[in-house]
């Protein structure tokens, strides 16, 4: 264990300085969460456009034919704009929001904080990775304004689609080369981040802060982190190969012989399986960086709330490495109908299948926390309980997924869709809620509404369950994903559930204006907030709301206690602080 | 408060089982001599899987319920045993639905996809290109004739890259955009892409198979009953993907031979 004098520097001077190229942990978690929300906003109304249309193909929506003249002329969505919208959508959901939120965003801010930090270990270069990820953002976004159309690859950009140029229709062009720069900035910024918490966590912990009394969110962040070191690292060098397939005639990820737009391409000896494989190792990993943040939020919140230790804190760290290193060990199982030696499916069903078991631990974990707990139903804690709900019902649908004779009937249905929008969409969301609740009073030193708040739970936990749910009725019987429109005979007769789907979306979505709202409005007029309003343990309730510039005013915490010492009777109440200097463990 | 999401989540878990349970939306009729298999294997994933969601979801359910904070001055308990039981038994229940799932499901799949094609399968080559499929026989000699990219042209109709004039295995060759087969024959397909990644997927099959630019892949399976269903493209391939399909149209023997033979007439 090492402290925290290895590193100071001076408060800032200025406002560019302060608020803006800030080498401020916090400033830069903020502006990750900004990015992230303005990115969520973004990926959300591309997924109501795509809901309007897939319910009344032919309807205009109004205003979008000024918006985009050829994609939606007259505001009808064309087939190409529409998975132009499905491109654009998953793409920022998953790098913008799932990754750049609870990770980089809640991470940066509260990781130096908790481990008793007074900085992350190396500000540039934290400074650095927030810039990247915004002009990776930007460059995506650009994608949108090219002449010959934004992508329509798909978030996984398969080769060689994405990689043969505009020969392969609309969206083939300069839009999908600015896909494939944004993605291998956005690695940059990730790898940047990543080595900075790892670093971070195990140099700079304060005096007492061993790594068994290191806060959950802070162990799942760590572990995150090299999950992300680890998969960023397969997915940048991918996907330079794939802009020199676009840009400079080489062939990593085509094969010789195709004709497409009647021209015999000028390619050979390439692989598209190689791009299936190089983007699945890093893009199963991606889902667990997605959640397990998650994990670790709702691991630190749910004690605060039930005011009772976690159950078994050393098996959810040891059920969270082991997710992390079978992640690495299931890539294929988006690939058992690839074309790929079927002989290796079984090979990635198997961890796949194994992987159930920590999380179904993890899950237990929660649930037995609750067992005998005062829970206290703020809106914090409402989110952490939705998202248990939610990770089981998405978690159980992977068991149908793992298995290939299965996946040979459900892959590339709507039941896939259903499935991960369960278990790394709407929970990651869950934790990113649970955490802007229960944290927002120590970021911005104010109380967000507790009213709003819960109608905003109400409506988002039961509209989740609206959208999503009928999207596994849907993949049972056989509604293909990524279309368009229904044409053919057999999925006509789905149009109805569609409908229903898209309006409950609608409605769900409307419901996260309440919390822009509550979010906007607590920034510039919510009440103060007190240092420790949840009466929590760790080591961001020790200092001001919000913390001073170098966290603690100067004076490192010392920890004595582990994360979570609730339910027993202290000076403090029902809880000792992890800082407290009062002997013995209360639970 | 506990009270409510008590009963918001008992009521969203109830619904839902029963809809599942219910077969409102559900697989479409098979017609494979192999999809009882993934069918039974679906099932039986179905109870058990379903039996730990509705499980899982009532005990957070209860919990929360029955655990709110009342101000009463109760002090908080443990959950009883600790964390071994509950991680043991989470081992050995899910292990063994692991195992089992594993043992019986690989056997299913590896009779799908590992088992080798009967050898008297009908051998029929399948073209895969935006936003087509397209269908080969061999013709009168049994035999296919060679395929040549740089010669494919869609004007010509030569969708296969034929060399019919110096080729004469290609002169016999049917080439049509509709699957004819017959019932209750192995049936063995051969993937190509022209161009960029397709799927080939029919419900009623039970089948479903990628095709990759530059590898030829083997699907086989046997239909055991007849009717026309639309063979539709499961893999991201362009603004027409939405509308990328086919017909397999599954015939008597003789219905079959009759249709190739009108078919080759055609040519």
């Amino acid at each position: 264990m090492t402290q925290t004098t290895a590193h100071h520097h001076a408060p800032p001077q200025g406002f560019l300085r302060t608020h803006v190229f800030s080498l401020d942990h916090k400033v830069i978690g903020k502006q990750y969460l900004d990015l992230a929300l303005v990115a969520v906003c973004t990926g959300m109304v591309l997924s109501w456009l795509m809901r309007f249309h897939l319910a009344w193909p032919e309807t205009p929506i109004p205003g979008l034919g000024r918006v985009s003249p050829t994609g939606a002329a007259g505001g009808v969505i064309t087939p190409e704009y529409y998975l132009a919208l499905m491109t654009m959508h998953g793409t920022i959901m998953v790098f913008f929001v799932l990754t750049t939120a609870p990770f980089a965003g809640f991470g940066n801010y509260f990781l130096p904080i908790q481990v008793g930090a007074e900085d992350m270990a190396f500000p540039r270069i934290n400074m650095t990775s927030f810039w990247v990820t915004l002009v990776a953002f930007l460059v995506l976004v650009a994608a949108f304004f090219v002449g010959d159309g934004p992508p329509l690859s798909g978030w996984t950009a398969y080769a060689p689609l994405s990689a043969v140029g505009k020969d392969a229709g609309p969206g083939q062009g300069v839009g999908q080369t600015l896909w494939a720069v944004s993605i291998t900035l956005f690695c940059v910024a990730q790898l940047l981040g990543a080595l900075n918490f790892i670093t971070t966590t195990l140099d700079l912990r304060t005096k007492g802060m061993s790594l068994a009394r290191m806060p959950y969110s802070t162990w799942a962040w760590f572990i995150t982190s090299v999950i992300g070191l680890i998969a960023f690292a397969v997915l940048m060098p991918a996907c330079i190969l794939l802009i020199l397939d676009r840009v400079a005639g080489t062939s990593f990820f085509i094969p010789s012989g195709l004709v497409i737009s009647d021209r015999l391409q000028p390619h050979s000896g390439g692989s598209p399986l190689l791009w299936q494989h190089l983007f699945w190792f890093f893009g199963h990993p991606e889902v667990y960086i997605a959640i397990l943040p998650g994990f670790g939020i709702v691991s630190h919140i749910l004690p605060v709330f039930a005011r009772k230790p976690l159950l078994g804190p050393r098996v959810l760290i040891a059920s969270l490495v082991a997710i992390a290193f079978l992640s690495y060990t299931v890539w294929g199982h988006h690939m058992f109908l690839s074309g790929m030696n079927p002989f290796s499916a079984t090979l990635f069903s198997v961890p796949t299948l194994i992987i159930t078991i920590p999380a179904t631990i993890v899950t237990l974990l929660w649930i037995g926390t609750i067992y005998g707990a005062r829970l206290r139903f703020t809106t914090p804690a409402l989110f952490c309980l939705g998202f248990v709900s939610v990770f089981v019902s998405g978690g159980i649908s992977g068991f149908f997924l793992a298995q290939p004779s299965i996946d040979t009937y459900l892959h590339g249905t709507y039941f896939v869709v259903g499935h991960f929008h369960f278990v790394m969409g709407v929970a990651a969301m869950f934790g990113i809620f649970a955490g802007t609740y229960f944290w927002a009073p120590k970021m911005f030193g104010r109380l967000m509404s507790e009213t709003l708040g819960k109608w905003h739970f109400w409506l988002t936990f039961i509209g989740v369950y609206c959208v999503f749910m009928p999207m596994h009725y849907l993949g049972l019987a056989g509604n293909v994903r990524r279309y368009s429109a229904f044409t053919d005979d057999y999925l006509k007769p789905m149009i109805p559930l569609h409908r229903f789907i898209t309006i409950a979306a609608l409605f769900t979505g409307a419901a996260q204006l309440i919390f822009l709202f509550n979010l906007v409005w607590t920034r510039l007029r919510g009440p103060k907030a007190p240092d420790n309003p949840w009466e929590a343990t760790t080591l961001e309730w020790s200092t001001t709301s919000p913390p001073p510039f170098d966290n603690f005013g100067g004076r490192p915490p010392v920890v004595h206690h582990g994360p979570d010492e609730y339910g027993g009777n202290s000076a403090a109440g029902d809880y000792v602080m992890q800082a407290s200097s009062e002997s013995g463990r209360v639970a | 408060m506990g009270k409510l999401f008590a009963v918001v989540v008992v009521l969203i878990t109830l619904v839902s089982a029963a809809i599942f349970a219910s077969h409102i939306w559900w697989l479409p009729v098979d017609i494979s001599a192999h999809g009882h298999a993934i069918d039974r294997q679906l099932t039986e994933t179905m109870a058990t899987s379903g039996a730990l969601f509705v499980l899982s979801q009532l005990a957070l359910a209860v919990f929360a319920w029955r655990y709110g904070d009342r101000k009463d001055g109760r002090k908080v308990t443990a959950f009883p045993g600790g964390v071994t039981p509950m991680v043991v038994l989470a081992v050995v229940l899910v292990g063994a639905e692991i195992l089992a799932l594993t043992f019986v499901g690989s056997k299913v799949w590896a009779g799908i996809y590992q088992a080798p094609p009967d050898p008297n399968s009908l051998q029929i080559d399948v073209q895969a290109e935006q936003f087509a499929f397209y269908f080969r026989y061999p013709g009168a000699d049994g035999r296919f004739g060679s395929v040549h990219p740089e010669r494919i042209d869609e004007a010509s109709g030569n969708f296969f890259g034929l060399d019919p004039a110096n080729d004469t295995t290609a002169r016999d060759d049917i080439v049509v955009p509709t699957l004819g087969i017959p019932v209750n024959r192995p049936v063995l397909l051969t993937l190509r892409a022209k161009d960029v990644n397709h799927a080939f997927y029919v419900p009623e099959l039970r089948i479903q198979q990628d095709f990759v630019p530059g590898l030829v892949i083997p699907l086989h399976f046997t239909a055991t009953d007849t009717g026309k269903h639309e063979i539709v493209c499961t893999q991201l391939c362009g603004l027409g993907h939405y509308n990328m399909r086919a017909y397999v149209e599954v015939m008597s023997q003789p219905q079959f031979d009759q249709w190739l033979k009108e078919r080759a007439a055609e040519q």
